[in-house]
Parts: structure tokens; sequence; C-alpha cells
């Protein structure tokens, strides 16, 4: 069973090869072979998982070890892959919402000439992140990792024509090499303190390391997960992603590729548990995050962005979530998958609003379309209703869980990370609100004479459609039973969490404050007429219009400031580096004269010169030898 | 005796050159075409070489020919090769037939010149890359330290000539203008190098000197002066040894180039025609860390520790000091120079880290720099001979009229930036952890280098590649067949060195154990005892859980 586990990362490869390399004559098939290999690898997963099933739960875990990959020293890194319940559920996330997404871009892809790239670029993207979350190792996993932000920044740049797409293309990367910069460090800290950077060792051996190291190692982490996934402080790059299809926005920059982080402190929980320090930091992370996301949420037109200051929220959940260790990685991952049905749907749904309207994203010329889209206001309004935590459906299982967990943290940093993530349930109720109403609702504020929406082709509403159902019921399915606790425990574990609010008590306050928030956007947006152009709003909203201000810092800082110390560096380069070695070179022996002699062409007048150079030097230092 | 195989690794280039530069004036396809046979002759003897070679062996140095030469002084023809050396061979002798393909027609006369039966620029182009190969493969063969001094000077004068005699269209510039910029870079390029050996020789003097003090007869031979001072036979005073160190050690890292010596170097890249460059980066300039590890370290070992704590810093200026000038470069060339000094400065950081994945790293370093630097560079002359500008700003939109050529810029750009399942991954990776583990600081500052390499990659590659289409890039075809033929292999060779480095590090690991003894080093310990079994996750699941239940 162990040997499939190659096959599950080989598909996808074998895929993304054929595609790019192909030329041509792929062309009109290409989106077929790249479709079908996703669908492929996700036949594998099913195999696998049912395999799984039915086994003991602490005997579920695979090893498949193909070579050694890099042997110097004592460092060993192998190309190796480990299958457990915590990969085997990003994995069918991976190949499944992978599959549905890949149909789903059959048709929104296709008037675009370079469709057999996309799919090219997309099958490379489910190749590095099953490798991502296969890994046995953290060298592994950086391979992914960093695959993972090629494949972004491919496809944030897909339209690279465009000079908005290709500059999100690179920022994306730049921001991400920041967080890399983490992972490196950490797996220098691991190999350093253990010896090793695989996962079975170096989680065993926390137990022998000074928390000081530990710490060390757990904020590093903490760096890359914030870079992969949008957290603050290294948020600024998810929202100008969204310039990337919006096929790309929803698998990648919602589904999973920026889940990554989640998964790495919950793949890391052993050194987390030892190093408190570090796990405040992520839940202050995670905090920070979840209402930062949602104030930029409420503040955007564009449909796509406010989709994206969600996501950052919502993975904010998560990152809380696994800052509060083992009373919250199951429910990390919990929401994650959640999250991966909604949020999907939710941005497939965005598309076809888009693709109807004439590839327009300002919610503000939107309006009334619930009679023209039927399927999509359907499937968009389940995935709505499972993201702000309607009773029964997804969100309100995971959301609250993970709620319920932040008070559990005790003390006053528990009513502190609770409040906040209350707080945010009702800022993410009002946004999403926001978006239904200015979207399907209201009076139409597109000109009929211009604009001809529609309902997408079948090819695009049955993958919404199959995400809405997983965002109806999957949250109930899992908690049904703890089933998924249960399933997750041997690799994640699990604790109780002992909350000082009941959780009755929690699930009122959520449905108190989801109530709040679907209310204040009913009467800003659902009774009053919008305005095509938006309002100048107050201080706050403008700051949210604008990432609140984080670009603005970043521009003069980093990219005004960066461009003043190259040129200077540049400058001193030419006259002060190179004068100074020419200069001290002429001091010594008039090498400039020389020069200005060589070339006039007295090269014999030179090496004459050169040699008796060199005999008075060898004369001196032999006498100076006494030989 | 047995089949004299290094020195047939040189000669058959060095015969090359030869043939090449005899081929008459009219017949300029045929010298192309010579050159290229006798390249890839040579490829094939290099590939002997690492077959034949055994990295198991316990001789420090293999395939080993010995003659005396000169024999007043001790001089003699010593040659062997250890892991470190075959790696760089099979690098060299890689990369020159692509050199050569790469620029054939760089040397091609001008259209509507005059023909001239006496001048042969074009036959002299390629016959002066062949003895380079032969000058620097010898090089790495030397084991007589005054033999390796011979032609580690004697490779500056080809290479003045391929710098000085050869460049790009002039374009914009005049052409007079441009024939006096590349002159100077030429003169400039030999005179650092010039003073460098210089010095050299002085310290090569003194070292003969001290050997025949003590030990009766002087000798070059670095196997005989290792032993002896291993051995108590031949000691150097402290004084003594860290000058005759320096001696050496400035002159590599002139060559190398190491911060603040490497102005001559942008001057150079920028402008010789793109082969030259790569033959300048990927090939000449490694002949100086290659020195580094194996004179530098292995007959100055005391010195190279005293000195360590200043080539460290002046190494992590270089990484940073290289990448940051590349991100403020308008000139594509240019930005590569500066790139690669960044580069070097990671070669040499784990060269001086003195751990074995410092210095693996760094060997492995070496050869992927080579190849990636190849592709970049290689391509981006493509690029730049379309447009005749080497200026990033006369470029936009090149994506949308030559996606090939953008797409394998584009991996060349990556593998530059260091992408993990590229080859240059894998050593840089090794240099930063080898650093690490015995400097932490440093090796905390060396990575804001690979933030800074993907901000120069990417910025050159949005501005030339991406965007709308330039007027005057509207009308540039895609790569020709000959042009794949130069970049696919190296960019197989980049995916297949990043994802199965084995058979390098097989070669590599052994020479580097043995210099790390010369020098008497032993890796850091890691503080934690760990349990090896690898690819054990369940027992971290449980241990996991258990110490949660201790906890509660």
């Amino acid at each position: 069973m162990e040997n499939l586990i190659a096959l599950l990362v080989a598909a996808p490869l074998v895929g993304a090869a054929l595609l790019l390399c192909g030329g041509k004559r792929l062309d009109r098939t290409g989106h077929w072979i790249g479709t079908l290999l996703a669908v492929a690898s996700f036949a594998v997963a099913v195999v696998l998982f049912v395999d799984m099933l039915g086994k003991g739960a602490e005997h579920r875990a695979l090893h498949q070890h193909l070579f050694s990959w890099i042997p110097v020293g004592g460092f060993r890194a192998d190309l190796a892959f480990q299958l457990d319940q915590l990969s085997m559920t990003f994995v069918l996330l991976i190949t499944g919402v992978g599959s549905l997404i890949h149909i789903y871009s059959i048709g929104y892809m296709e008037h675009d000439e370079r469709r057999r790239r996309f799919f090219g670029y997309l099958n490379l993207f489910l190749a590095a992140m099953l490798l991502l979350v296969l890994a046995d190792n953290y060298l592994l996993l950086y391979v992914g990792w960093e695959g993972v932000g090629l494949a972004s920044y491919l496809l944030i740049g897909f339209w690279q024509h465009k000079p908005s797409a290709a500059t999100a293309a690179k920022k994306a990367f730049l921001v991400n090499r920041v967080g890399d910069m983490g992972l490196s460090i950490a797996i220098m800290l691991m190999f350093t303190t253990f010896g090793t950077f695989a996962f079975g060792p170096v989680l065993t051996a926390t137990g022998g390391a000074s928390e000081g190291k530990l710490t060390a190692i757990g904020l590093m982490l903490l760096l890359a997960a914030c870079g992969k996934s949008a957290q603050v402080p290294l948020q600024s790059w998810l929202g100008d992603a969204m310039e990337g299809p919006t096929p790309v926005s929803a698998l990648i920059h919602a589904a999973t590729m920026v889940t990554a982080g989640v998964y790495l402190i919950t793949r890391s929980g052993a050194i987390f548990n030892a190093a408190p320090d570090a796990q405040t930091a992520v839940v202050a992370v995670g905090a920070v995050t979840l209402l930062f996301g949602a104030i930029v949420g409420c503040a955007k037109d564009d449909i796509k962005k406010a989709l994206a200051g969600s996501t950052m929220s919502q993975i904010g959940y998560m990152v809380l979530a696994a800052g509060l260790g083992p009373i919250g990685y199951a429910f990390a991952i919990m929401h994650l998958v959640t999250h991966g049905f909604f949020k999907a749907g939710l941005f497939l749904g965005a598309g076809s609003v888009m693709h109807g309207m004439n590839e327009e994203v300002d919610m503000r010329r939107y309006g009334g379309l619930r009679t023209y889209m039927p399927v999509t206001f359907v499937t968009f309004g389940l995935g709505y209703l499972a993201i702000i935590g309607f009773p029964g459906l997804s969100g309100f299982f995971s959301k609250d869980k993970i709620i319920e967990a932040a008070f559990a943290r005790g003390g006053t940093e528990g009513w502190i990370l609770g409040g906040a993530a209350l707080l945010g349930a009702a800022i993410t109720a009002f946004y999403m609100t926001r978006v239904m109403l200015m979207t399907f609702f209201g009076e139409k504020r597109w000109d009929p004479k211009e604009v001809h929406p529609h309902e997408s082709p079948k090819v695009m509403t049955i993958p919404m459609i199959v995400l809405a159902v997983g965002s109806v019921f999957a949250g109930g399915l899992f908690s049904a039973g703890d089933s998924f606790v249960r399933w997750l425990e041997p690799v994640t574990s699990f604790a109780h969490g002992h909350s000082p609010v009941s959780a009755g008590a929690v699930t009122a306050a959520t449905m108190v404050v989801l109530v709040i928030g679907v209310g204040i956007a009913w009467l800003m947006y659902g009774r009053k007429a919008i305005p095509a152009t938006a309002p100048r709003g107050s201080l706050l909203t403008r700051a949210a219009r604008r990432d609140l201000l984080q670009d603005d810092f970043n521009h003069v800082v980093l990219v005004r400031g960066g461009a003043h110390l190259t040129r200077t560096l540049v400058y001193l380069d030419h006259s002060l580096v190179d004068g100074a070695v020419n200069g001290t070179a002429a001091s010594m022996g008039g090498l400039s004269s020389r020069l200005r002699k060589l070339q006039t062409g007295f090269v014999r007048s030179y090496a004459v010169q050169m040699l008796g150079g060199a005999a008075v030097l060898v004369a001196a230092t032999l006498l100076m030898r006494g030989v | 005796m047995s089949f004299p195989l290094l020195t047939a690794t040189a000669a058959v280039p060095a015969i090359g050159a030869i043939a090449t530069a005899a081929v008459p004036a009219a017949k300029r396809t045929a010298a192309k075409w010579l050159a290229l046979l006798f390249s890839l002759a040579t490829l094939a003897l290099a590939v002997l070489i690492a077959v034949r070679f055994d990295p198991g062996a316990k001789e420090s140095f293999q395939l080993t020919e010995s003659h005396a030469w000169i024999r007043d002084f001790g001089v003699r023809y010593d040659l062997g090769v250890d892991g470190i050396a075959v790696a760089l061979i099979a690098l060299t002798a890689v990369l020159i037939p692509f050199v050569i393909l790469a620029g054939w027609h760089d040397a091609d006369p001008l259209e509507g010149a005059e023909p001239n039966r006496r001048w042969r620029p074009t036959q002299g182009f390629f016959a002066l890359i062949l003895a380079v190969e032969a000058m620097v493969v010898l090089s790495f063969e030397a084991t007589d330290v005054f033999l390796f001094y011979i032609f580690f000077e004697a490779m500056l004068i080809p290479m003045y000539f391929l710098i000085g005699g050869f460049g790009d269209r002039a374009g914009g510039r005049g052409e007079q203008q441009a024939a006096a910029q590349r002159s100077y870079a030429a003169v400039k390029f030999l005179l650092y190098n010039l003073v460098g050996g210089l010095i050299m020789l002085a310290a090569v003097i003194g070292l003969y000197a001290a050997t025949a003090d003590q030990l009766g007869a002087g000798t070059f031979s670095l196997t005989q002066i290792v032993e002896a001072r291993a051995s108590g036979a031949l000691t150097l005073g402290t004084g003594t040894e860290r000058l005759l160190f320096l001696g050496f050690f400035f002159a590599f890292a002139v060559k190398a180039p190491l911060w603040p010596l490497h102005t001559w170097l942008p001057n150079a890249m920028g402008e010789a025609t793109s082969p030259v460059a790569v033959l300048i980066t990927a090939v000449v300039d490694k002949v100086g860390t290659f020195a580094m590890l194996r004179f530098c370290l292995q007959l100055f070992p005391e010195a190279s520790s005293w000195a360590t704590p200043v080539i460290l810093v002046l190494a992590l200026i270089s990484i940073v000091y290289g990448a940051l000038l590349a991100v403020g470069q308008r000139d594509i060339k240019r930005l590569i120079a500066y790139a690669s000094i960044s580069h070097f400065g990671f070669i040499i950081l784990g060269i001086f880290a003195m751990t074995s994945q410092g210095q693996g790293g760094a060997t492995l370093y070496m050869v992927n720099h080579g190849i990636s630097t190849a592709a970049l560079m290689l391509v981006a002359g493509f690029l730049i001979s379309r447009r005749g500008s080497r200026l990033i700003a006369d470029f936009g939109g090149v994506q949308k009229v030559a996606p090939i050529l953008a797409g394998t810029f584009l991996i060349g750009g990556l593998a530059t930036l260091s992408l993990p399942g590229l080859a240059p991954f894998v050593s840089e990776f090794l240099v930063l952890v080898g650093t690490f583990s015995r400097y932490p600081v440093i090796g905390i500052i060396a990575t804001v280098g690979i933030v800074l390499a993907a901000l120069y990659v990417l910025v050159l590659y949005q501005r030339t590649m991406t965007g709308p289409v330039k007027a005057e890039v509207s009308k540039m075809p895609d790569l020709k067949a000959r042009e794949l033929v130069v970049v696919a292999p190296l960019i197989a060779l980049l995916l297949f060195l990043g994802v199965y480095p084995k058979p390098l590090t097989d070669i590599v690991n052994p020479a580097v154990q043995h210099t790390l003894t010369v020098v008497d080093k032993t890796d850091p310990k890691p503080s934690v005892k760990v349990d090896a079994v690898p690819g054990s996750g369940r027992h971290g699941q449980t241990a996991q859980t258990q110490d949660v239940e201790a906890a509660k």
C-alpha cells in the first residue's frame, strides 16, 4: 500500500511536465490531461484512505522511502514520504478540491489561449502541495513549501501582460521568501540541536532540548507560517494575489496553500507544546490576524479582495486554534477542511459571477443577480451561511469549537482570545452579509445594455454544487460522535479544554453576535440603496481599504528605502571600493599610469616591467629568508 | 606505466586549440566544428576520470602522474585528483561544449566587413576558449605548487584576449566606445589577477625557501609538504605561516572574487560576450575557490584558522553586498555578475566554516553555480543579441513573443535564487547549515541572501519578460534549435542534481573529510542525543501524546 504514496505526487507531476514541455500539439487536449491526472491522484488518495480506515488507530501511518537525497557527513536528508491521518486529511482535501477546480477551470479558462499552460501550472501546484504534506522531514517539506510558492507565483502572474499581475506575483514570492528564511533557520536549528530534521526523531526528542532552543525553533516556524498563510505581519501579499485567475484564488489562495502554515504548526505540535512562549506568539498572531483580515474584508468593494480578507481572517482562527496546543489542533484542522469547502465554493461563485458580468469585480456594479444566476446564488448562499456559522452548517461546528477552545486557554488570555474570536465572528457575519447583499440583492447597478448576466455552464456549476454540499454537511459529519477529533488524535493528540464559560453559553453568544453582525449589515446595505461610487467613509474605513496602511508602510520603508540603499551602494561601489583598490594599487606601484599605457598598447613594456617586479620580489623574499 | 589520463584530459583541448587556430581563414565553420569536437573529446575523458576515480580509496590523490621537471628547484610535473578536483574537471568539461555552441556566431566577422585573409578572429576565439580549458583543467590537476602557479597565471593570457578582443555588437554605443570599454575591462581583469599572482609567487618562493631550509631539498610538492608539516619535519613560524597564507589567499580572493577585490568582475562580465562571461565566472573563477580548499587550507592549517573570522566577515559582506548591488543594476550582464559575487561569498563562507556540510556544500556550490549561471547567462546572451542592448529597460513583454526563451530564462533565474528542487538549493542549504552549526549569527545573516536573491532575479524577470510588449521586441524570434541544444541539457542537469545529488556528494565527501582532517577540525555535535530511527513518524506521535498526558 505504501508504494502508492509516491503515485499521489507523481501523477500531477507528470501532468505538469507533459503540459509545460509538450508544446502546441497538446493545446486541444491539455486541459483534459491535467484534469484526468488530478482526478487520478484523488482516486489513489481514496484507495489509501479506505485502506487506512481498515486499520487500528495507532497503526495507520505509512512510510515510503525512495532514496537518500542529500547525505553529507552527519547531515542526512531522505526523499521519503509519511502518510498518517493528518497528511491523509490534507491529501483528500487537496486532491478533492483540486480536482473540482480543475473541472471548473475547463469552463472558466475556455477562451484563454494559454489554457494548456494554466493546467500545467495547476498540476505543478498539486504535486508541490502534496509533497509538502507527505514529506517525512522538514527539508523535503521545504521543497514542497517553495514549490507551492513557485506555482502560486506563476499563477498569480498568469496574465503577466498586466503589470499589476506581474507585480503581485513578485510581491507574493518575495514576502513568502521572508517567511522561508524562518523555515531555513528552523531547520538549521533542528540540525544543530538534534542532528536531524526528520519528523519522527525530532518530535520524539523534544524532551531533551532546552526550552530556549525549542522556543527559537517554534518562533522561526511561526515566521514561516506567517508568510505562507498570510498572517500579520506578512499578510500583505494575499490581497494582491487576487490578480490571478479566480480558480487559482479558490484553490491556492483559499482552500489549500495558504493553510500550509496551519499544517506546519500542527505537524510541529511537539515542539510548540514544549515551548509555551512560542505558543503565546502563535495565538497572538492568530487573534490579531483574524480581526485584521475581517476589518479589511468589510471595506473592500472588489468581491475577490473582500473574500481574501475573509480568508486571512479564517486562517487567523486556525492559527489561533493551533497555538492553543492539544486542545486546539484538531479543531484547527477541522476548520481548515470546512473552510476549504465553503471558501473554495465562495470563490468559484465569485468567479461565476464575474464570468457572467464581463469580468467585473466591483460589487458596487453588481446587484440583484439572484434571478439571473440561480445556481450561483444558491451555492454561494450556502457557502455564505456556512462561513458565518449558521446553525447546522459546517462553519457553525468548526468555528464554535475554536471559540470555545480560545476561552479554555484560561486566565485573562483566555478572555482576550475568546473575546477576539467572538468579535471576529460578528465582523464575519457583517462583511459576508454585505457581500451577499451587494451582489445578489438590491437593485441592479449595471447597465443592461452592456452587461448580460447569465448562469455559467455545467462544467462550472457542478463543482460549485459539490462544494456547497460539503459546506452544508461536512461540519455536522465531522462533529457527530467527535469523529474528526478521534481520527486525528493519534497524530495531534487531544486534550479537553476547561472553559470558564460553558459550551452552551459560547454557542449562545456566537448566535447573538451573528445576529448583530447580519443585522447591522442589513441596516447598512439591505435597507438603503448602495451608491455606485464608494462614499468617503470614516478614517477606519479608508485605512481598511488600504489594507490598514500595511502597503504604505512597506512602500515607504522597504521599497523606497531599499531603492535609496541600492542606489547609494552602486555609486559607492564605483567610486569608493573600486577607486580605493585601484588607488591602493596605484600608490604602490604606479599601476594607474601603467593602466593607461597598456590601453594605448604598450603591452610588451608592461610585461617587462612585470617580470622585473617579480624578480625584485623574489630576490627580496630569498634574502629575507637568508637562503 | 598506465595511460596518463590526466595529462590527456588537458592535452586534448590544448591540441584542439592549436588545430583550431591553424584552420584557414575561409573555413570558419570547419574551425567551429573542430573546436566543438575537441571539447566533446575532452568531456569524454573527463567522464572517464570520474568513472576511474574510486571515492572509497585511501590515497588522497588518485590517477597520479609524477615526473621530475626542473630538478634544481625541485619542481615536478605532479598531477593527481581528489574528489573535489574530479567534480570541477567534470564541470569544466561539461560547460565548454555549451560555451562553444552558444558562442557559435559571436566571433563571425561583421556583415559587410572586408574579407581579410590573415585575420582569423573566429578561429582565434574558439582556440582561445580551448586554451583556457586546458589551463583550467591542469590547475585542477596539479599537485605541485609551482606547477599550479604556472597554469593559474597562464590562463590569464587567453582570457585577456577573449575579454578584450570580442564583445557584444555595439548597439547604441559607438563601435569605438565599445572597444575602449572592452579593453579597459580586459586590462583591469589582467592587472587585478596579475597583482594577485605576483604576491602569490612571492609566497610560493617563500614556501620553497622554508622547505629547502628544513627538509634538506626544497620541494613544491603538496603531498610532501602536508606530510612534513603533519610529522613535524617542517615547522613554520607563526608569523611566516600567516604571511605565506595571506600571499596565497590574496591571489585566490582576487580570482574568486571576494569583496572588496571584486570590482573587476562586473566590468569583465559586462563587456565580454556571454559565453566568455560564463567562462570567467563559471569556470575560471572556480580555480580561486578550489585553490583555497586545496592549497590555503592544506598547506597552512593554523593560519587558515587564524584568518577565518576576517574571511567569514568578508564572505558575508560579499553575499549581502553583491546581492544589493545586483538589485541596483540596470545592465543584465552586470546584474548577473554581482549575483555571482554574492554566490562566491557563499562558497567562501562554506569553505571557511570548516564543517563537512560547509565544505561539501561549497564544492557542490562551485559545480551548481557553474551550471546555473551558465544557463542564465547564456539565455541572457541570446536575449541581448536579439535586441542589441544589455539594458534591462530596453526590454519588456518578451514572454508574449518568445515564451520558450522567457521560460528558460525564468528557470535559470530560479536556479540562481536557489529554488528547492533545483541543484543550487542543495549546495546553498548545505553551506548555510554548515556555517550555522559553527557560527549561528553569521549563518542567520547569510540567509538574508535568499531573500535578496529572489528580489534581483524576479525584478529582472518582471522588467524584461512581463508587462506590455515593447515595440522593439515585438518581432523577437523564439529560441532556435542550436540555442535549445545549449539550454535544455543545462536545465536537465539542474533538475537532476537538485533531485539526486548523491553521485556528486559521494565523490566529494571523502575529499572534504580529508581536508578537514588536515586542518584538524571536526563537526560540532548536536546538543540532544537522538535515537537514529529514520522515518519513524509514529514514535513521534506516541511520545507527543504521552507528553501531553504527563503534563496534565
